[in-house]
């Protein structure tokens, strides 16, 4: 009997000191098992409108970058120089994702889901008017490209690029360029202080 | 009220030859636990006719039987009957045992409320199968506010999580056949994993007084059992079927259960759901619908002195949120608020597409108990449950039909107790647990929200009940736990510099991707919870209870780590790894009359929370999206205090009238305002009639009135709005307004056979389509709360 009994505090033992080494192994594979970091594949870091006046002229650049995504830092925005009064620009756009290595363009991505996008193009104090140059399947506007024409006369105002996934592209106004009906969500949005002399 | 009755048997036998018919049988019956005589049970041999009761000293004895194997019934006030065969041989005489156990009686009455109790001395509410079965197309959440002081908090119309008195999510345990449900509870979009048909109980106790169940319970605990299971030979079960108008849905849920005399049994139980497009009274909720399987199985051996217990539970529910609901940036959420309709109205569709959740977890259990005699009872439990939850979010290119986040989340618990009962009048029950949880977030190519962890849980409590004389209980309890939580975690650098944490954390830094830092945040936390409580019944119609609970709350992982942007909220929202635990204190009194016709339980507590957790906006931060309002997680001293009241009269055997009224408040001690999120007033009144005679007929109209919630915090702001160049006001604080609705619930049984009924119902809820939104509806600010709905319930019990 008293052999049975500490026979059974053997195995017991036993099974306990087998189930520690057990937890202590899963333990230690766990310290050298780091998860992976992940690089957000669809964040838009970069945009890019590039404005070449028609019949020549300085072309303009007008930047807006956010590297650290959704994170505190503010996007750093930049226009390279001011625009002519009474001149046609062709404009064109670059999405980027900087966060990748190399730069991961979103443009591609855009372009094959025309239909789902729409950029629109807002201006206080009437600096440019718009027109797009790029249509979607269904000949809806998508406005990568783009012609802007600046106004008459020397001035000051913002040009804010809005770029909307999933608007609702039929709505009233909305293929004018007008964003007030278009719902969807906001994928960009970028303010531009603009010079017009 | 569930007596239930085990018999064991000793038998002595006195051998002889003699064959005439002079024997005598006679015995001692006596309580399992205490081994005190059992006075006035009755000993009954069917095939002689011949009974007896035993005496004041548990004995009896019945003259000249013949020698044979005799069928032997005992029996005692309000206990089941049970039968033991037993072989007569001239003088025999037997010791029976019979179970006479308080924790399966409950019949105290605590607050008078009726039904079966957990604890002694907490605010408890119990919801029996027939309120269940009720609910059985809708959610936990939409069954629990029956409960007066029980609201909810919602995500539209199928993600509706418990409220209550004020407190939700990690504040709230909710236990499953004995398992703690571990499903990521701390989300606000998060609702729990459980289908209302695996429960045949539920029980909901407010405020931390039931500290076998957990020490972190600051809200309260909801327990959900399985049916009963009586120890007989036979085959049950039970199927409803049921069609809704709005949604066009179904549910089907059935269930069967096959026992034994014996002890053993064994169950089974499925359910499927499907909803497609919720409606508002005004227009389609664009992608609302919902999708749900589900199975359980539940077996084991039961006597009243050992047993044991599998269960398996497996639940997956695919949500799907509102597609107005997704916005992009604040512009986004100021046109949604400014906007009287959703801003994506399509025909209605049974399709579940992005923005969903897509959520499976599965519960695995097995329990052993038995029973000592003159001892009491020890338990020894295992349990494993897996959660994966999927969130999809509408994103684009390659990445359209990924999840955006993809945790699982695994739990091992082991726990033991002992309940020593063998008292009558002083009954003590403690137990340890152990713990292990690993969350694993997977690469979604988007940031996680989670990070992964690992968690190791240590608890250890002592309960002890005291019954002083019948009139008067009091009760004690003292918990420990020990909390470990081990993560790694990416920070964005610009995200580390700005919350500040080099100074602090600068040694949890284990890996430098430039962009990114890796981290192993370990954080310990000891908690001491206590508990006190005491049950007077004043006279025939008085009762009162008054409680004391103490208990502290670590910071769950989305407190602690949360770092990234929520979209439906279009907030930035941030953990803080320097949180530190809550402490609540809690007092609470009830007062209970009950009198011929009328019965009245008012239920009053008082919360003080010291370092509450709680989410508020801290700035705004400007991504290429556009602007952000920043919300971080934050620690206040917070009091909350409220009133449940539950009263009903019958005015005779078929007409009734019931009211539920609860008013809660919150207060933010520090700041002077009020808290966010505390549910409104509300008052629910009941017109109610049945009669037997008519197939049964059970009828009730009720009216619910939610007033507007004037104590709020207001977080209200000003943001740039490019397209428009102007300043506009962001109006996330100001509450909707009063809203009254009607509903309409009725049903009626048919007897198809001698074991098998029909219940029909026909439920209406929101009868008059009236417009409304919901305080605590997070899609409040997007669309109107779901319109009428017509509901009819076939349930079939055989």
């Amino acid at each position: 009997m008293k052999t049975l009994t500490l026979k059974t505090i053997k195995q017991v033992s036993l099974l306990f000191l087998i189930s520690i080494a057990f937890t202590a192994c899963s333990s230690d594979d766990d310290n050298t098992n780091n998860p992976e970091p992940v690089n957000e594949e669809e964040v838009i870091t970069t945009l890019t409108a590039t404005l070449i006046p028609v019949g020549g002229g300085t072309t303009v650049t007008m930047q807006t970058r956010d590297l650290d995504g959704d994170g505190p830092n503010a996007p750093v925005v930049t226009v390279s120089s001011d625009l002519v009064a009474n001149t046609v620009y062709n404009g064109s756009l670059v999405l980027l994702n900087e966060t990748e290595s190399p730069a991961g363009e979103i443009n591609e991505e855009i372009v094959e889901e025309s239909n789902d996008h729409q950029f629109f193009y807002n201006v206080t104090n009437s600096i440019a008017t718009f027109t797009y140059e790029d249509f979607d399947d269904n000949g809806n506007p998508l406005g990568l490209e783009f012609t802007l024409t600046t106004a008459a006369t020397a001035m000051t105002g913002n040009l804010t690029i809005t770029l909307r996934h999933e608007p609702s592209k039929s709505a009233v106004g909305v293929s004018d360029g007008d964003i007030t009906n278009a719902g969807g969500e906001t994928d960009v949005q970028a303010v531009f202080p603009v010079v017009i002399q | 009220m569930k007596y239930y009755l085990m018999v064991l048997c000793c038998c002595v036998f006195s051998w002889s030859q003699s064959q005439d018919c002079n024997g005598t049988f006679s015995g001692e019956v006596h309580d399992f636990h205490d081994g005190t005589p059992i006075i006035n049970a009755t000993i009954f041999i069917e095939s002689l006719n011949k009974y007896t009761t035993t005496d004041i000293n548990g004995r009896f004895s019945i003259d000249n039987l013949c020698n044979a194997l005799i069928s032997v019934e005992v029996s005692h006030l309000a206990c089941e009957t049970k039968t033991i065969d037993v072989n007569i041989v001239n003088d025999t005489f037997i010791e029976i045992n019979l179970e006479h156990h308080i924790e399966e009686l409950n019949e105290v009455k605590v607050t008078g409320a009726s039904g079966i109790k957990l604890t002694k001395t907490a605010q408890e509410t119990h919801l029996k199968s027939e309120v269940i079965d009720r609910f059985s197309s809708l959610n936990l959440g939409d069954a629990l506010k029956q409960i007066s002081g029980v609201s909810s908090i919602n995500t539209g119309n199928s993600i509706v999580k418990p409220v209550i008195n004020g407190l939700h999510s990690s504040r709230i345990i909710v236990m499953t056949n004995g398992v703690r449900l571990q499903d990521q509870e701390w989300g606000i979009e998060h609702a729990p994993n459980i289908d209302l048909n695996t429960a045949g109980s539920i029980n909901v106790i407010k405020g931390a007084n039931a500290l076998a169940y957990g020490g972190d319970a600051i809200g309260g605990v909801i327990v959900l059992k399985p049916s009963n299971i009586t120890l007989k030979d036979s085959l049950y079960g039970k199927t409803i079927v049921s069609g809704n108008t709005n949604g066009r849905g179904y549910n089907l849920n059935t269930s069967l259960t096959k026992t034994y005399k014996k002890g053993w049994y064994l169950g089974a139980q499925a359910s499927l759901k499907r909803l497609g497009d919720m409606e508002a009274p005004d227009y389609s909720l664009t992608n609302t619908g919902l999708n749900t399987k589900g199975f359980s199985i539940n077996g084991g051996f039961k006597t009243f002195q050992k047993g044991f217990n599998v269960y398996y539970s497996y639940l997956d529910n695919e949500i799907a949120i509102l597609r107005a609901a997704h916005i992009g940036n604040i512009e986004d959420l100021v046109n949604a608020i400014n906007n009287p309709q959703p801003l994506v109205i399509d025909d209605f569709s049974y399709d579940i597409n992005a923005p969903k959740q897509d959520v499976t977890h599965q519960v695995f259990k097995t329990e052993f108990y038995k029973r000592f005699k003159k001892f009491g009872r020890v338990d020894i439990q295992y349990d494993y449950q897996n959660n994966h939850r999927f969130e999809y979010d509408i994103r684009v290119g390659d990445d359209r039909d990924k999840p955006a986040i993809d945790l699982t989340l695994k739990t091992h618990t082991l726990k033991t107790s002992v309940t020593l009962d063998s008292k009558n009048n002083i009954s003590y029950n403690f137990g340890v647990n152990a713990g292990y949880q690993n969350n694993f977030a997977a690469n979604t190519g988007v940031r996680r929200l989670i990070p992964d962890y690992d968690k190791y849980d240590l608890g250890a409590f002592i309960v002890s009940e005291l019954k002083l004389n019948n009139d008067l209980s009091l009760d004690f309890g003292l918990r420990y736990d020990f909390n470990q939580i081990d993560a790694k975690k990416y920070y964005l650098t610009s995200r580390w510099n700005e919350r500040n944490y080099e100074s602090d954390f600068g040694n949890i830094v284990i890996d430098d991707l430039g962009t990114q830092l890796l981290t192993n945040p370990v954080f310990n936390y000891h908690n001491v919870s206590a508990s006190t409580g005491i049950a007077y019944q004043l006279n025939e119609y008085n009762s009162f209870i008054f409680n004391y609970g103490l208990s502290n709350r670590a910071p769950n992982p989305s407190e602690l780590f949360s770092d990234g942007l929520h979209h439906s909220a279009a907030r930035i929202e941030l953990g803080d790894l320097r949180l530190k635990q809550e402490t609540s204190n809690r007092i609470s009194g009830s007062y209970n009359f009950q009198k011929n016709n009328l019965s009245l339980n008012i239920e009053a507590f008082y919360n003080y929370i010291k370092d509450y957790i709680f989410i508020e906006p801290t700035g705004t931060e400007q991504t290429i999206r556009g602007a952000f309002p920043v919300w971080s997680y934050n620690q206040t001293n917070a009091a909350l205090y409220g009133l449940d009241l539950t009263a009903n009269y019958s005015f005779n055997d078929h007409l009734f009238l019931n009211n539920k009224s609860s008013i809660t408040k919150g207060k933010d001690v520090s700041q002077d305002q009020a808290l966010i999120d505390m549910p409104s007033f509300k008052t629910v009144n009941i017109i109610g009639y049945s009669n037997p005679k008519w197939l049964d007929l059970k009828s009730e109209l009720q009216s619910e009135w939610v007033f507007r919630q004037n104590d709020y915090p207001n977080n209200n702001f000003e943001v740039f709005i490019p397209t428009t160049g102007q300043m506009e006001l962001v109006d996330v604080s100001t509450t909707p307004p009063a809203y009254h609705l009607l509903h309409l619930q009725s049903n009626i049984s048919l007897d198809i056979s001698e074991k098998t009924d029909l219940n029909i119902g026909l439920n209406i809820t929101n009868i008059f389509n009236t417009n409304y939104r919901e305080n605590l509806n997070r899609l409040r600010y997007f669309a109107d709360d779901v319109g009428r709905n017509i509901m009819l319930q076939l349930k079939l019990n055989y």
